[in-house]
């Protein structure tokens, strides 16, 4: 109704101004701009009839409950459809979205080649890994207990249905506690039998949602999905709106899920057929649509579920974006999102019987000697997956990307999400003007380094900070990089004053941390805006 | 590295002496980028940080500088009469250009830096880098005249009243730079306004006065000179019969664009050798100074490309109107008249005075663009609005940033 209002106000003006433009023109002897405005006129009418009238059908439509955000009920074309580039021809269909903000970070170490299998003895389940999770869940097994894949490890008391299961057969070693008793992970030594417990999966045909639903939970493969907003494991007994899996990742150095994919397209089909079992909507598959990208049949073949081909930097392949340009997460509505090796899980569970949490784990980063792809499965020990393939000095270990991943102890096990490690440079030295003239080439998106004229230039970041927290000065650089409609930094202020309703109408809900990941990355001010904005979402949690 | 460990080892202790520490820590972190690493978020850091982002603002600034310099000298013969010629007398031109502005400098300097360091180091944070761009425009924005005890006092009232007191940097609402000159105007209205101000180093413009020249004109330069057999600094240096000093725009008021050519030439007022504050006159190094801050993404072009809109929809109004003949100059003699394009470039660009949202900037620079060209044309007492314009506009901002996040809340609240 915006731009009727607006046309409105300019009519009136025009009209009004009339009198006055005739008489400064009769006193010219011009009539030309006098009939010009005339004519301007008739047509701003003309135009403001067939907005009102296209607004109407909208707001009907929408009571009707039809998309309206897709489809276009107006009697006017949609700006989009005359200025916005039609899908490029490697595009099938017709669901083709290019995103131009975001930006590509593009580091050293990329996972190419398949490495020989290591051998991993131990493997963690971490109850800290799911937002939200009591940090004292029940353990279920005992230091001694021998375990099949499959077997329940532990689960929350405030929601007991939901199982958490042991990724690998073996014998339970350590129950891990951290601040308060807390358990930071069960950890099991592999017999490297794997010897799964079997399911007896039902019939997806004729199975209905509640039988399903009940299997998934015993199974311990429910805690493979995952519910925006908030990032929580999903309540079973609620229907998400949809259900979004993002099947290309943007992230620095993230593997190539198109090759992970590979051997797994029976189990994937499978996963998706359960998913929409699971919700009254639509399962959505995010496609990789960028240029001179080899993708899987398994996801441009996808069947009964939507597809959408997002084309442009990271961070097009983060699902949140993704929903953000389909179904925003507008207050009171709910998605389920999940993960390609997810699906897979799922996908076998239900083909098989069995809990198989194999996954391919990309070993990234300047500071590894051989990067690649290993198969492991989930919560691989990190110090089995590496062993000396890390380089001599000081390095970070990150479980997933360098934007979002969980900084790696000691002794410490992949996340139970991730599927990538990232080796860098401990950036703890001092430099000489390091802020006016860096010596060492870094990463960065602002035009005061030489970084344009080298675009496929691979940096070896390290984790220095470039300079000191500062209060926010900068505006409009967040927004450079976050391919969505929302105002990241005036987010970020009405979180740090508990402003509730603001940040629900600047749209907290539909972010997550990797969201915001490149925000803080580019942030000159060096704000931590990923915590800011989980403090938020507490909040809202709580107040919600 | 031996010159780390000189630094560590000078380091005062930080309980006895606080501010000692604080100055410490300033020039600490400017000679060497920290050593902190990221914790929890992200693992890597744009390369990008405060410190950088200022400089280069100062570094697009460094051309008005140079010209600066030059045009003080250059307008302080051009009112004797003498050396017309770009590069004839040059030497002198560039010594009496430093004997005005460097002390401007410092002056600002000490007073801004020191009450920044002082209230950083009573609230126990680091020095802020809002000052480094700051204190590199207020000597820019200056008349080269301008008593140096004047300048000390709005300098502080800016700094103390227009930033501190609403919390440092990142936190004030008006412009400083221009606050300390907005001080001036209203409270010593002679020193920044009238025809005289413009020319230095007179006791009084007016026809048959003489230079006023110091000990380093006559003694620290002459000498200089004399040694290498250059022209020295002439003590019976006057001004010449005829000369008035108004500026462009002074005359513009007078009789429109026909009286501004009968003194000067549209090319002279588009290099700059023109009267007026230090690092306004100069409209070509000042576009090249837009330009690298635009290509560099420190400013924002939406600020400078909506004041540009918002300068010309303002003269065509003026235009259209048409009551007397300033009101009758087109827009792109506007544009190279006064300190459009300086405030265009350097002062509405201030990201923290400034709307904070890609429509809110649009809007913002249009409002400045309007505005200003309006107080310029019909403010009978000073025939120049950006400072005004631009500090009105900075009051404003958070409105309009209201509105344009008003916006998305509601789209994002409809319906849901």
């Amino acid at each position: 109704m915006k731009t009727v209002n607006t046309s409105f106000i300019l009519l009136f003006f025009l009209i009004n101004s009339d009198n006055a433009l005739f008489g400064q023109s009769s006193a010219g002897g011009s009539d030309l701009t006098f009939y010009g405005l005339v004519g301007l006129s008739a047509v701003l009418l003309i135009w403001a009839l067939l907005s009102i009238a296209g607004n109407l059908m909208k707001i009907e439509a929408e009571k009707q409950g039809i998309d309206t955000v897709r489809n276009n009920f107006g009697f006017l074309p949609d700006l989009r459809d005359i200025f916005g580039k039609p899908s490029p021809a490697r595009i099938p269909e017709k669901n083709y979205i290019k995103l131009r903000k975001g930006h590509d970070i593009l580091l050293e170490g990329v996972a190419e080649q398949i490495l020989e299998t290591p051998e991993v003895n131990r493997f963690a389940v971490r109850p800290g890994d799911f937002h939200y999770m009591s940090p004292i869940p029940k353990v279920e097994v005992e230091i001694g207990d021998d375990v099949m894949a499959g077997d329940v490890l532990f689960y929350d008391k405030k929601r007991p249905e939901i199982k958490y299961v042991s990724p690998v057969s073996g014998e339970v070693v350590e129950i891990r506690r951290g601040e308060k008793r807390s358990i930071e992970a069960v950890v099991i030594l592999s017999d490297k039998k794997n010897q799964y417990k079997e399911f007896n999966p039902p019939a997806i045909d004729s199975a209905d949602r509640e039988q399903i639903v009940q299997f998934m939970l015993e199974s311990g493969v429910w805690p493979l999905l995952n519910e925006r907003p908030y990032d929580i494991v999903p309540d079973p007994a609620s229907v998400p709106d949809h259900i979004f899996i993002s099947t290309f990742d943007t992230a620095p150095l993230a593997p190539d899920l198109s090759k992970v994919v590979q051997g797994n397209e029976i189990a994937f089909a499978k996963g998706l057929e359960v998913l929409s079992k699971l919700t009254n909507g639509k399962v959505i598959l995010g496609i990789d649509g960028r240029k001179g990208r080899n993708v899987s049949g398994a996801f441009s073949g996808a069947e009964g579920v939507e597809k959408y081909w997002f084309d442009g930097p990271h961070p097009a392949g983060n699902v949140g974006v993704q929903i953000h340009h389909i179904y925003p997460l507008k207050p009171g509505r709910k998605v389920w999102t999940s993960t390609v090796h997810e699906v897979i899980t799922i996908g076998r569970m239900f083909l098989e019987g069995r809990y198989d949490a194999s996954r391919w784990v990309a070993l990234t980063g300047a500071e590894l000697h051989q990067t690649g792809y290993v198969k492991t499965y989930q919560g691989a020990s990190v110090n089995d997956l590496l062993k000396s393939n890390v380089k001599e000095g000081k390095q970070r270990l990150v479980s997933g990307d360098v934007l979002s991943g969980r900084q790696l102890g000691a002794d410490d096990f992949l996340s139970f999400r991730d599927d990538q490690i990232t080796v860098l440079k401990e950036g703890d030295y001092y430099e000489l003007f390091g802020w006016l003239l860096p010596i060492e080439p870094r990463p960065s998106v602002s035009g005061t380094f030489p970084n344009f004229l080298y675009p496929e230039h691979r940096f070896e970041a390290n984790t220095n900070t470039h300079g000191e927290r500062r209060a926010f000065v900068v505006s409009g650089l967040y927004e450079s990089v976050l391919p969505m409609d929302i105002y990241p930094m005036h987010l970020m202020k009405a979180i740090m004053t508990n402003d509730f309703e603001k940040m629900e109408g600047l749209g907290i809900t539909e972010l997550s941390e990797e969201d915001i990941a490149l925000c803080e990355f580019v942030c000159v001010s060096k704000s931590p805006l990923q915590s800011i904005l989980r403090k938020g979402l507490d909040i809202m949690k709580e107040q919600s | 590295m031996g010159l780390i460990d000189f630094f560590k080892k000078i380091e005062p202790d930080k309980k006895k002496s606080p501010f000692l520490h604080t100055a410490y820590d300033a020039f600490f972190t400017f000679a060497f980028a920290p050593n902190t690493v990221t914790r929890g978020g992200v693992h890597i850091r744009d390369g990008m940080d405060l410190k950088r982002l200022m400089v280069h603002v100062v570094i697009a600034m460094q051309l008005c500088y140079l010209f600066g310099t030059y045009n003080i000298g250059h307008q302080h013969f051009a009112a004797a009469g003498m050396y017309p010629g770009f590069m004839e007398g040059f030497h002198l031109k560039l010594a009496h250009g430093l004997i005005q502005l460097l002390p401007l400098f410092i002056v600002t300097h000490v007073v801004g830096l020191g009450i920044e360091f002082y209230f950083a180091a009573k609230k126990g944070h680091a020095v802020e880098e809002g000052f480094l761009v700051s204190g590199a425009l207020i000597p820019l924005i200056m008349p080269p005249d301008i008593p140096l005890w004047i300048l000390a006092i709005s300098v502080a009232f800016a700094v103390i009243i227009g930033k501190e007191a609403f919390g440092g940097t990142g936190m004030n609402i008006w412009n400083i730079a221009l606050l300390a000159r907005v001080f001036i105007f209203f409270a010593y209205p002679t020193t920044i306004s009238g025809d005289e101000v413009w020319v230095s180093g007179y006791t009084k413009l007016a026809p048959g006065m003489a230079a006023d020249y110091g000990w380093w004109h006559t003694s620290f330069f002459n000498s200089i000179f004399s040694f290498f057999n250059l022209d020295t600094f002439n003590t019976a240096t006057v001004v010449m019969d005829g000369y008035t000093g108004a500026t462009p725009l002074a005359l513009a008021y007078q009789g429109g664009w026909d009286r501004v050519t009968e003194v000067y030439s549209a090319s002279q007022l588009l290099w700059g050798s023109v009267p007026g504050s230090i690092g306004e006159t100069s409209k070509v190094l000042i576009i090249l100074g837009a330009l690298f801050l635009i290509v560099t993404k420190v400013a924002s072009w939406r600020i400078m490309a909506g004041m540009v809109v918002g300068g010309i929809v303002g003269t065509w109004l003026l235009n259209w109107w048409g009551a007397t003949p300033f009101m009758m100059i087109p827009w792109y003699y506007q544009f190279i008249m006064g300190s459009f394009l300086f405030a265009m470039a350097f002062m509405a660009t201030d990201p923290v005075t400034a709307c904070s949202t890609d429509k809110g900037k649009w809007i913002y620079g249009i409002l400045i663009g309007v505005i200003g060209m309006i107080i310029r044309v019909m403010n009978p007492a000073y025939p120049e609005g950006w400072m005004l314009a631009i500090l009105f506009a900075n009051t404003f901002a958070p409105t309009i940033d209201h509105f344009v996040l008003d916006a998305n809340i509601k789209k994002r609240l409809k319906s849901a």
